[in-house]
């Protein structure tokens, strides 16, 4: 099967979640993605370089789980940009590059003297793709972030809670995800500009203003009618308010920290679910009709939950999955990888072979395409793994030159 | 086009001359938005009588009423909006017809109903042969799982996310992000919807995508997976910060305005103790605070301090203590927003929870020019739209108008196919 974008090539710095999971999705589709970092930290700034989970007790610099992980599919070549020499590598390779891309906080590329301009004079149509989290512009361009602290200024973490509760917030980096995300898009929108235009440009992402774009209607709300999320009995965020739906929550159920979700969308999803239930709350009229079973939604999921709790989510989900309602158990990560077939099914956890941890499964990717699907063969890659291959096959120097460099500590 | 509607763009999208057919359904609506504002021409089809979301709250100035849904708004600028009987074969036709003229098809239709009404991707190939056809469905086109009942709170639950979110105390429910289920399916929509446009500009060719939305979920979860792919292990959700398999110490702390802040990270190198100690001092805090004298120590230290020590070496943990002590003890005593921009002062990464207004009014995001206003002609006045995720300087993200009323662009879409308008409604 042939790769979509097996024609472009990416010079990349970027790393952890935030920006490694962009480069991952254009790997998968066949683009060269050639990831550089710093020997002399060993590639430390991304703080999942030869960190856990490990695959055993062995633990070391190539060994980190979650590394390889975000990193399948890629080449990997160390450059010591403090020295003069590791610059003129560099040089040679954004020249023969598509794309240039990273996300280190700001002024950290301009440090080293390739800054835009730099990279533009070395190869007119590069598109550049910054995410230094809060973008090079505005009082907080110098601020540095982890996914929490998006999630957390962007109002993500505000709006994942209960009532009467701090913020439950985010339970990992949903922003480093959806970061990668947008970082993706960024590159591919810039990649289709470029294909009619010509023209390339660099595009100053800020991670943070893409998080609050996820607000749905609710800013809206704000600039329409004034009305703040921060108010009483909100956030409510197991419950549905647009549509309104009730019952809708995820119910306890027996078992080890087991739990259901259950959502009726209309009157029909709650007639079904009360032939299934059959208890007599269910023909109380206080929650006859969809009004005012949102008027009681506290004694209604007080009386669900008492019916949950006494079954397993398995046998609410196949009961109620029966019935026609919307229903799903809150499976648990050993679940819907290794029990639900349909994950496996679709092929979601390709296995990769890494030169040192061996056989390991990674997330792939939750799309099929008929004419050029995704593949993942090669494991996120060792320390410089591709130093040799890419200084002498795509960039011209000779294998003597590259043990002189290894040795001088430019690689 | 009726081109006074909305904001004229100041430079082609990146998506100029794209045309995306989009089948109205909730979980793709918010693609369809992202791909409009890129600078697509997204034709929304919509069934006689409206797709329901048409009449979700919230409502402008909280009336009822037709146009007048601020979910509606939100979800379809950037789109022009036609009725196609999809169930009557003169709107197939007029559909097919459509299609011809198409690039994109996205669309989130129950498993079967395009195939049995012969419109699917094999039908409508011969009528565009380099169609991009884009479906999103539960568990993917192949599994009869995509045939049940979803909504967002149930695709996330069955995806993964909920089971690493919520609180230390577990008899509390795990806590889905509202909206997010449907917005991480369509992220995938339109990276898909990018790579085969990509790919068709060079080769020519188009495909048939398919997206399944649990999958989506399944691969958003970060350490919930691979710690189980890599290690057999399970996160455990705890309260404000990651799901870890080993509890981890909290990073939430109420500050004094009775708002939360995110204490990050801490610091972990010699510069960012000194730092740390410098503010507590400055705040007049040193004394409050008995183990502050590790600070001292922190920043006399050389070279970067290894968390993996922490209960391991007496000093190290001792350090990391007071650096988290002294984080929550400044964040008590300041609102959050001081917390925040004095700990980013001080090069410490942490942050303030705000609520989603809060964010929208703060001067940083309204400096990226976030704040849109887009002309409603309808109302006689602006409403302010949230901005772009995304600012090409070479082709602009912009809203190019407000979302469409029903069957607004009929005359327009249907003059342009050269069709007459009373054939397949
Ligand atoms: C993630 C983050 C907080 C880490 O902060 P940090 O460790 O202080 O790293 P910075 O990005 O500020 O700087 C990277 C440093 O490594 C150095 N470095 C990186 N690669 C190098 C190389 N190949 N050769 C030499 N030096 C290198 C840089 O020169 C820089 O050092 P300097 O500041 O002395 O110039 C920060 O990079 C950031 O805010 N990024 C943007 C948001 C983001 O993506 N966050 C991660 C989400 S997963």
């Amino acid at each position: 099967m042939a790769d979509a974008l097996s024609s472009f090539r990416i010079c990349d710095f970027t790393g952890i979640l935030a920006g490694a999971g962009a480069t991952k999705w254009l790997a998968g589709f066949g683009a060269e993605v050639i990831r550089i970092e710093d020997p002399v930290n060993e590639g430390r700034w991304d703080i999942l370089r030869g960190r856990q989970p490990w695959v055993d007790e062995r633990r070391g610099i190539n060994l980190g789980g979650a590394f390889n992980n975000h990193n399948v599919g890629k080449l990997g070549i160390t450059l010591n940009l403090r020295t003069e020499k590791a610059r003129e590598i560099l040089e040679r390779l954004v020249a023969v590059s598509d794309v240039v891309t990273e996300n280190f906080s700001k002024g950290v590329m301009e440090r080293w003297g390739f800054g835009y301009e730099r990279l533009k004079a070395i190869k007119p149509d590069i598109i550049y793709v910054s995410n230094c989290g809060f973008g090079h512009t505005g009082p907080y361009s110098e601020f540095k972030s982890f996914g929490p602290v998006v999630q957390a200024i962007s109002g993500l973490t505000f709006t994942s809670g209960l009532p009467d509760q701090p913020p439950a917030g985010w339970g990992y980096s949903y922003m480093d995800h959806t970061g990668a995300y947008y970082h993706a898009m960024a590159i591919l929108l810039a990649l289709i500009h470029r294909h009619r235009t010509g023209e390339g440009q660099w595009v100053d992402l800020s991670c943070t203003d893409a998080a609050l774009t996820l607000h749905g209607p609710a800013l809206l709300d704000w600039t329409v009618n004034g009305r703040p999320t921060r108010r009483e009995g909100r956030p409510h965020a197991n419950r549905n308010f647009w549509p309104p739906m009730a019952p809708h929550g995820i119910y306890p159920s027996q078992g080890d920290d087991d739990w259901v979700a259950i959502a009726c969308r209309n009157q029909d999803d709650w007639e079904r679910l009360c032939d299934v239930v059959d208890e007599d709350w269910c023909r109380d009229p206080q929650f006859a009709d969809a009004p005012s079973r949102h008027a009681s939604q506290d004694g209604l999921d007080e009386h669900l939950s008492a019916w949950t709790a006494e079954r397993t989510k398995f046998a609410i989900q196949a009961l109620l999955r029966d019935a026609g309602v919307p229903v799903s158990a809150v499976l648990k990560p050993g679940e819907r990888i290794d029990v639900d077939p349909s994950t496996g099914a679709f092929g979601l956890w390709p296995t990769v072979t890494h030169p040192e941890i061996g056989e390991i499964r990674v997330d792939g990717q939750p799309v099929h395409f008929s004419e050029t699907d995704w593949h993942y063969e090669r494991s996120g890659p060792c320390l410089g793994e591709h130093n040799e291959q890419v200084l002498t096959e795509l960039l011209g120097f000779t294998s003597e030159e590259v043990a002189s460099f290894q040795e001088e500590g430019v690689l | 086009m009726t081109g006074a509607i909305g904001n004229s763009r100041p430079r082609p999208g990146a998506l100029q001359g794209v045309r995306v057919v989009e089948l109205a359904r909730d979980p793709i609506a918010f693609a369809g938005k992202l791909l409009g504002d890129m600078g697509a021409d997204v034709i929304l089809v919509e069934p006689p009588g409206g797709d329901p979301a048409r009449r979700y709250p919230p409502f402008a100035d909280d009336e009822p009423g037709e146009d007048r849904s601020l979910y509606w708004w939100h979800y379809h600028t950037s789109k022009r909006g036609v009725v196609i009987d999809l169930d009557d074969e003169a709107g197939r036709d007029r559909f097919r017809a459509l299609i011809a003229t198409a690039d994109v098809l996205l669309e989130a239709e129950p498993r079967q109903r395009l195939e049995t009404l012969g419109i699917d991707y094999d039908d409508l190939q011969s009528i565009r042969s380099d169609l991009v056809h884009v479906a999103v469905t539960p568990y993917g086109r192949a599994d009869p799982k995509s045939d049940l009942p979803f909504t967002d709170l149930t695709l996330m639950a069955a995806g993964g996310p909920p089971w690493s979110c919520g609180y230390d105390d577990h008899s509390l429910p795990p806590v889905r992000g509202p909206l997010q289920g449907f917005h991480i399916a369509c992220h995938f929509a339109v990276m898909s919807t990018l790579t085969a446009l990509l790919h068709r500009a060079i080769s020519g060719t188009g495909q048939f995508i398919d997206v399944s939305m649990t999958a989506a979920g399944n691969v958003t979860t970060e350490g919930a997976s691979y710690n189980w792919l890599i290690a057999r292990n399970t996160v455990q959700r705890q309260t404000g910060r990651h799901a870890s398999v080993n509890p981890s110490v909290e990073t939430q702390q109420l500050c004094a305005d009775g708002r939360y802040a995110n204490t990050g990270v801490g610091p972990r190198q010699a510069k960012g103790f000194a730092a740390l100690d410098k503010w507590l001092k400055e705040l007049g805090l040193f004394a409050e605070l008995p183990e502050a004298v590790f600070l001292e120590l922190g920043a006399q230290h050389e070279g970067p301090l290894d968390i993996s020590k922490i209960g391991e070496d007496d000093e190290i943990t001792a350090i990391f203590g007071a650096s988290r002590a002294a984080l929550r003890l400044i964040a008590s005593k300041l609102s959050a927003q001081e917390f925040f921009v004095g700990c980013q002062r001080a090069g410490l990464t942490a942050g303030a929870v705000n609520a989603p207004e809060e964010a929208f009014e703060d001067e940083h995001f309204k400096s990226h020019g976030f704040q849109v206003p887009v002309f409603h002609e309808d109302l006689g006045r602006d409403v302010v739209y949230p901005g772009a995720p995304i600012r090409l300087p070479e082709c602009p993200w912009a809203i190019s108008r407000r979302a469409p009323k029903l069957g607004e662009h009929d005359d327009e879409v249907f003059a342009e196919l050269a069709l007459q308008v009373d054939g397949g409604r």
